[in-house]
C-alpha cells in the first residue's frame, strides 16, 4: 500500500513541476468548446442544447491526451521495469498510476467544467448534475483508459491507436453522464443515470487493474 | 527445501526464446550466497535476455529458476522482493532530485526505512542529492541508478552493464558496493562487455557453445 | 491434454487438410441453397415488400459478427493462458473476417434502411451496437498490427479481445438506453420478422453458409499466419547463422 501512496505521490510530485503539461490540456479542454461554439453558431437555445454533451466529449478527449504518455513515459525512461519488479502487485501499482492521473487531469478539468458550461449556456439547473456526473464519470475514463495506455505501450503511432482502442470503450460512460445531466434539464430523476455511472466505475475498478498488470508484464518482458 | 539444490540461485536449462529464435538454451547458472557472476558475450548472445529471466520479468521457454531450492515460479512476489535490476536505462525523471528518487524507490520496494543520503554517498553523489536529474551528467545519471542498489536491502542484484559511462572512480565505488554486498552473502549478477571491478568474479560465456 | 497435440504446426496442417475442402465445400453448397431459396423462393414481405430479402444477407452477418468476436476471445485466452502460437495466428485470422462479416451488417443495415426508413443511416440501437463492435474490431487490429514483434502485438490484442468481451455488453445495454431516452419507440428495427417456414430454412442455410465460409476462410488464414512465422523465424535463424560465421 505505501508503495502505491508513494507512486502517487511521485506523480502529483512530477506533474506539479512540469505544470506546463497539465495547463496545455486545461487549455485544450477551453478551447475546443469554443469552436463548437463557431461551428455550430453563437443562438444560445441551440447551445443549450448540445453543452452537456460537447462538455462531455471535451473532457473525454482531453483525458485521452494526458492518457497517452501515461505508461509510454515509464517505459521511455526504464521506470516501467521498476514498477514491475516492485514486490507491491503490479495491479495495485497501475492503479495509482491512474488514481495520479485522475488527480492531475480530471480535478483540475472538473474545476474548470463551470467556466466551459457557462460558455456553452447550459441551464443552471444542470450544473451541479454536471459536475456530479464529471466525478463519478471521469475516474472510469481514467481506469479504461488506462487499459489503452498500457496495451499501447511500445506501440508504433501511440496517440492514434489509444484513441482507437478506447474512445469505443468510453461509450457508455458518455451515454449516462449525459443522460443524467440532460434529465435534471428537463427536471426528470438523474439517480438512475448517477447510479449506472458509478457501477460503470466499479466494473472498471474491477478489471481494469488486472488488464494493465497483463498489459505492463507484456510490454516489459 | 530440496537437499541437492544448493542456497543461492540456482537455474537450471534455462531457455528462452525472443521473436520465434532461440537465444539460448540448455544454460545452467548457480550462485551461492556472496558469489559475483559476471556475464559476456557478443551483442545479440543473451545477456540481457537471461539478466530478465533471472529478474522474472522474462519468463523462460524452458528450465527451471529456484532460489534456496524453491522455484521462483511459484511465488513472483517473494521473488521480486528479494532482488534489485538495474537495467540499460536509469529510470531517472528529470525533475526529481536524486534524494527523491532514492527515498520513491526504498518506498516502491516496500523498505521502512532508507538513508538515501549514504546510499548517494557510496557514489559519491551526496553534493549532488538535492539536484534534478536532468543537470546530470551520463556518468552521474548512471551513479545514480546504481545508488537505488543501497536504497533497499535485497539478497540479488541483477546488473545490465553498470559501468556504462562510469569512470575509474565511479566504478571503484561500485566495487566496494558489490564488496560489500557479498560480505553479506549476497549475490551479484552481472552482464558487461567491459572489464567487472570485482575480486574472484565467476565468469559465464553466452552466445560461445552454440 | 488433448488440446496440444491438435496444437502442434504440424497436426494443424494436417487437421485443416481435411477440414478444409468440406467447410469450402458446405459453404459453397449452403450458400448457393440459401441464396436461391431467399432471392427466389421465398416470399416477399407484405408490408416491405421485395428489401426484405436484404434479412437473408443482413442477420446472420450480425449473428457471424458477434460468432466471430466470441472465437477472437477464445483465441485471445488461449494466447494468454497458453501462450500457444497457434492460438496467436487463430487472433490475427479470424479478426479481419469478424470485421468483415460486420461490415457487410453494417452495409446491408444501409442498404435495408433506405428503403425502410427514408436514410442511409439511422441512430438504430442495434446498428449503432454493431458500429461500436466494428470499431472494437478495428482497434484489435490496429493493435494487433502495432508491434514490432508480432509475439506482444498479439497478445496485447488478446487482452484487448477479452477486456471487449466484458465491455461488449455494456455497450450495448448503453446503447440500448440512450437509443430509447431519445427515439420514440414506434421506430420499427432491423429483424427478422415473425418469421415463416419459408423464410427460416434460406435464413438457416445462410447462417450454415456463414458459418462454414469463417470456417474455411480461418483456416486457410491461420494456415497463412503459420507459414508467414515459419519464414520469419528462418530469416531470424539465417540472420544469427551469418552473424556467428
Amino acid at each position: 500500500m505505501n508503495a502505491a501512496f508513494a507512486l502517487i505521490a511521485r506523480d502529483v510530485k512530477l506533474a506539479l513541476r512540469t505544470p506546463a503539461e497539465t495547463l496545455t490540456i486545461l487549455a485544450f479542454f477551453v478551447i475546443a468548446p469554443t469552436l463548437f461554439a463557431f461551428g455550430i453558431g453563437p443562438e444560445p437555445q441551440v447551445l443549450a442544447r448540445v453543452a452537456v454533451g460537447i462538455v462531455w466529449v471535451v473532457a473525454l478527449l482531453a483525458c485521452l491526451l494526458s492518457l497517452d504518455r501515461l505508461f509510454q513515459a515509464e517505459a521511455d525512461d526504464g521506470s516501467l521495469e521498476q514498477l514491475v519488479l516492485a514486490p507491491a502487485p503490479l495491479e495495485l501499482l497501475a492503479l495509482a498510476k491512474c488514481a495520479a492521473q485522475w488527480l492531475t487531469t480530471a480535478v483540475p478539468l472538473i474545476v474548470v467544467s463551470p467556466l466551459v458550461a457557462t460558455m456553452l449556456q447550459l441551464p443552471d439547473e444542470a450544473y451541479g448534475t454536471l459536475l456530479v456526473s464529471l466525478l463519478l464519470g471521469t475516474p472510469t475514463l481514467s481506469l479504461t483508459g488506462g487499459i489503452g495506455a498500457a496495451l499501447s505501450v511500445g506501440a508504433r503511432k501511440g496517440g492514434a491507436l489509444l484513441a482507437l482502442i478506447v474512445l469505443p470503450l468510453y461509450v457508455p460512460v458518455l451515454i449516462f453522464a449525459v443522460a443524467a445531466v440532460e434529465a435534471a434539464v428537463a427536471g426528470l430523476p438523474v439517480r438512475p443515470h448517477l447510479f449506472l455511472l458509478a457501477g460503470l466505475g466499479v466494473l472498471a475498478l474491477t478489471v481494469a487493474p488486472f488488464a494493465m498488470a497483463a498489459s505492463l508484464r507484456q510490454a516489459s518482458e | 527445501m530440496n537437499t541437492d539444490s544448493p542456497a543461492g540461485l540456482d537455474g537450471r536449462a534455462l531457455a528462452c526464446r525472443r521473436g520465434g529464435r532461440a537465444v539460448f538454451r540448455g544454460l545452467d547458472l548457480r550462485a551461492a550466497p556472496g558469489e559475483l557472476i559476471v556475464l559476456r558475450g557478443p551483442n545479440g548472445s543473451g545477456k540481457s535476455s537471461l539478466l530478465r529471466v533471472l529478474a522474472g520479468l522474462l519468463a523462460p521457454a524452458g528450465g527451471t529458476l529456484a532460489w534456496d531450492g524453491e522455484d521462483v515460479a511459484e511465488d513472483p512476489a517473494r521473488h521480486r522482493a528479494r532482488l534489485h535490476f538495474v537495467g540499460h536505462d536509469d529510470a531517472l525523471k528529470p525533475t526529481l532530485t536524486l534524494r527523491e528518487h532514492i527515498a520513491f524507490h526504498a518506498a516502491l520496494r516496500g523498505a521502512g526505512t532508507s538513508d538515501p543520503a549514504a546510499a548517494l554517498d557510496a557514489f559519491g553523489l551526496a553534493a549532488l542529492a538535492n539536484m534534478p536529474a536532468r543537470v546530470l551528467s551520463q556518468g552521474q545519471r548512471r551513479r545514480a541508478a546504481l545508488a537505488r542498489l543501497l536504497a533497499a536491502p535485497a539478497p540479488l542484484w541483477l546488473l545490465d552493464e553498470p559501468t556504462n559511462g562510469l569512470d575509474a572512480a565511479a566504478a571503484d565505488g561500485l566495487a566496494r558496493a558489490v564488496a560489500k554486498h557479498r560480505a553479506g552473502g549476497g549475490i551479484v549478477v552481472a552482464a558487461t562487455h567491459l572489464d567487472f571491478p570485482g575480486a574472484d568474479a565467476r565468469t559465464l560465456t553466452l552466445g560461445a557453445a552454440r | 491434454m488433448n488440446w496440444h497435440r491438435y496444437a502442434s504446426p504440424a497436426n494443424f496442417k494436417r487437421l485443416s487438410d481435411r477440414l478444409l475442402p468440406w467447410a469450402a465445400g458446405g459453404a459453397a453448397l449452403c450458400l448457393g441453397v440459401g441464396l436461391w431459396n431467399a432471392l427466389f423462393v421465398s416470399p416477399a414481405d407484405y408490408q416491405q415488400g421485395e428489401t426484405v430479402r436484404i434479412m437473408y444477407v443482413h442477420v446472420p452477418a450480425a449473428w457471424m459478427a458477434m460468432f466471430a468476436y466470441a472465437n477472437l476471445a477464445l483465441a485471445g485466452a488461449a494466447t494468454l493462458v497458453w501462450r500457444h502460437p497457434l492460438a496467436d495466428v487463430a487472433g490475427r485470422a479470424i479478426a479481419p473476417v469478424g470485421a468483415a462479416f460486420t461490415f457487410l451488417c453494417l452495409v446491408t443495415g444501409a442498404l435495408w434502411g433506405k428503403p425502410m426508413w427514408g436514410a442511409w443511416w439511422v441512430w438504430d440501437a442495434r446498428l449503432t451496437s454493431v458500429l461500436i463492435l466494428f470499431f472494437v474490431y478495428l482497434a484489435y487490429m490496429a493493435l494487433n498490427a502495432a508491434f514490432d514483434e508480432p509475439e506482444r502485438g498479439a497478445r496485447a490484442s488478446a487482452v484487448l479481445a477479452l477486456v471487449g468481451v466484458v465491455n461488449l455488453p455494456v455497450i450495448k445495454f448503453s446503447v440500448d438506453w440512450w437509443n430509447t431516452l431519445h427515439q420514440p419507440a414506434s421506430i420499427s428495427r432491423l429483424d427478422a420478422p415473425a418469421i415463416h417456414s419459408s423464410m427460416l430454412l434460406p435464413l438457416l442455410a445462410m447462417a450454415a453458409g456463414y458459418t462454414l465460409f469463417f470456417v474455411a476462410v480461418t483456416l486457410v488464414r491461420m494456415r497463412a499466419g503459420l507459414i508467414e512465422r515459419r519464414i520469419d523465424a528462418l530469416q531470424q535463424q539465417h540472420l544469427a547463422d551469418a552473424e556467428r560465421a
